[in-house]
């Protein structure tokens, strides 16, 4: 029999709990994103839908962490994995924040136009959406080395996030009839970046948790090259399948 | 920091049991290092040498150099009871003598007396009852146990509960000034309440005296010592500070032993 039978079925009770998590917050994401680009408003209640159950598990994770905390005293990689499980669980539910946010803010087929015209945006919300996956990847396989690399191409995004802003006030300035559509554009690139700072703070959590230590702050500094700033951008990295387990 | 006590290679023999295999091990003064392991590791066989408590048990030999203020206490020259009055010991059951509370702490110094230089040479002498007096309050007090007994002085340590008994042991390791302090599990037959007190008092301690535990309570060592100690099978795997071996312990084993995985 392995020893401490029930605390081991806990962990992997909270394991379950934070993969069905990470990928509901993974999945309202990439809706909310696919809804602008494919224009498919139908996608809204699903986003609406993943982020109520993103809130569910972020109370059901939160109270587990604590249970196994008072009841079982973890320690050493059993400490560090509960106490990433605490910390990533605010993070992914901002995820689902942001999806709805983004989900309710579009919500006619001009804004939508009117997104996928402005080709940086695109390319910005495919960023983050590789990023998000990269980060729920990472963590469902403990993988260090790719989160210790997340942060720089949240890097790329701040930098797109800049253009962006900078040409949609050109675009606000062209037209003020535009005003209302650009500042809504502005805040879901706005949304996207801070999704993009979620994810590196994901990687953070799964380096210490799979190595014990931290990393470096200054990494994430945005002192990133502009050259490979656009190679990034210009090569998003390839998607992992959902597992949907 | 200042070592305390410094192990070279120590190996120890139960007949042909090779019970500790070439343990280097520096200790800190003034610090609480606990020892840990599964039952059978050497923890135990470990801490008995530092204060030659091994040298009770014919079948046992111990070879290796242990190193305490620059001197091996394994040397022939040194007196086995001066090492035993520098190095106190308290155990895992509490151990008063069948006397009274007064005399269960003022037994030792006045075995051993008090030093005196008399004409440039160094005389023994009784204590005064005033001095035992003193030795007395200040060893209670420092094992956190006067207040509770100052009115019953003499009456019998046995009287006393299992926590209190404990203390009382304390004290009278503390009468005669150790430098170091030996606990083998003095907690295991304590309510929580009594090893809470124990806890307290063992980091108090440490202000004055080195203490090295031997426990099985994970969480007592993570609570109060400043470096753990992990053995297994005779061997130190891994010695570090308390707050790296619990949360970012080097060795799988110890990992495997403190998270309770270790089958």
């Amino acid at each position: 029999m392995t020893p401490r039978t029930t605390f081991t079925y806990e962990m992997e009770e909270l394991n379950k709990e934070i993969t069905e998590m990470a990928n509901a917050s993974k999945t309202a994401f990439e809706k909310a994103v696919r809804m602008i680009t494919d224009m498919d408003f139908s996608l809204r209640e699903d986003v609406r839908e993943l982020d109520h159950r993103i809130y569910e598990l972020n109370e059901q994770i939160d109270k587990h962490c604590l249970d196994i905390i008072a009841l079982h005293s973890p320690v050493a990689g059993d400490l560090r994995t509960v106490s990433v499980c605490l910390k990533m669980i605010e993070d992914l539910n901002r995820f689902g924040r942001y999806a709805r946010d983004i989900a309710e803010l579009i919500d006619d087929f001009e804004e939508g136009k009117a997104f996928k015209s402005f080709e940086s945006l695109r390319t910005m919300s495919c960023l983050v959406v590789g990023l998000v996956d990269d980060a729920v990847y990472s963590f469902q396989q403990r993988d260090a080395e790719k989160a210790s690399h997340l942060h720089e191409r949240d890097d790329a995004v701040d930098a797109l996030y800049d253009t962006i802003f900078r040409e949609i006030l050109t675009y606000m300035m062209e037209d003020p009839h535009k005003i209302t559509v650009g500042i809504d554009l502005i805040l879901v690139a706005r949304y996207m970046e801070r999704v993009a700072d979620h994810a590196c703070n994901i990687g953070e959590y799964v380096f210490y948790m799979v190595t014990g230590e931290r990393l470096d702050p200054k990494a994430r500094t945005g002192n990133l090259e502009p050259d490979v700033c656009l190679r990034i951008i210009d090569h998003p990295a390839p998607r992992h399948e959902l597992d949907e387990k | 920091m200042t070592t305390a006590i410094h192990t070279e290679d120590l190996h120890v023999y139960f007949d042909k049991n090779h019970a500790l295999k070439g343990v280097n091990m520096d200790i800190q003064k003034n610090e609480v290092t606990s020892v840990i392991g599964p039952s059978g590791c050497g923890k135990s066989t470990f801490i008995r040498c530092i204060n030659r408590m091994n040298d009770l048990i014919p079948s046992c030999t111990v070879k290796g150099k242990i190193i305490v203020d620059g001197q091996d206490i394994n040397d022939d020259a040194v007196d086995v009871v001066d090492v035993r009055r520098r190095i106190g010991m308290v155990f895992q059951k509490p151990n008063p003598f069948p006397k009274s509370i007064y005399e269960n702490v003022a037994y030792a110094p006045r075995l051993h007396g008090v030093a005196e230089e008399v004409n440039g040479k160094i005389r023994r002498r009784k204590h005064t009852k005033k001095e035992l007096d003193e030795i007395v309050e200040r060893s209670l007090r420092r094992a956190a146990l006067w207040e509770e007994v100052k009115d019953r002085l003499e009456k019998g340590g046995l009287s006393l509960s299992g926590g209190q008994q404990q203390r009382l042991c304390i004290a009278r390791t503390l009468s005669i000034h150790p430098e170091i302090i030996l606990f083998d599990e003095p907690c295991s037959a304590l309510d929580p309440i009594a090893t809470a007190k124990i806890e307290d008092l063992l980091v108090d301690l440490k202000k004055d005296y080195t203490v090295v535990i031997v426990t099985h309570s994970m969480q007592q060592a993570a609570r109060i010592s400043n470096r753990t100690a992990f053995f297994y099978l005779g061997d130190l795997i891994e010695m570090g500070d308390t707050k790296q071996i619990f949360e970012r312990p080097h060795e799988e084993l110890t990992e495997q032993y403190i998270t309770g995985r270790m089958g």
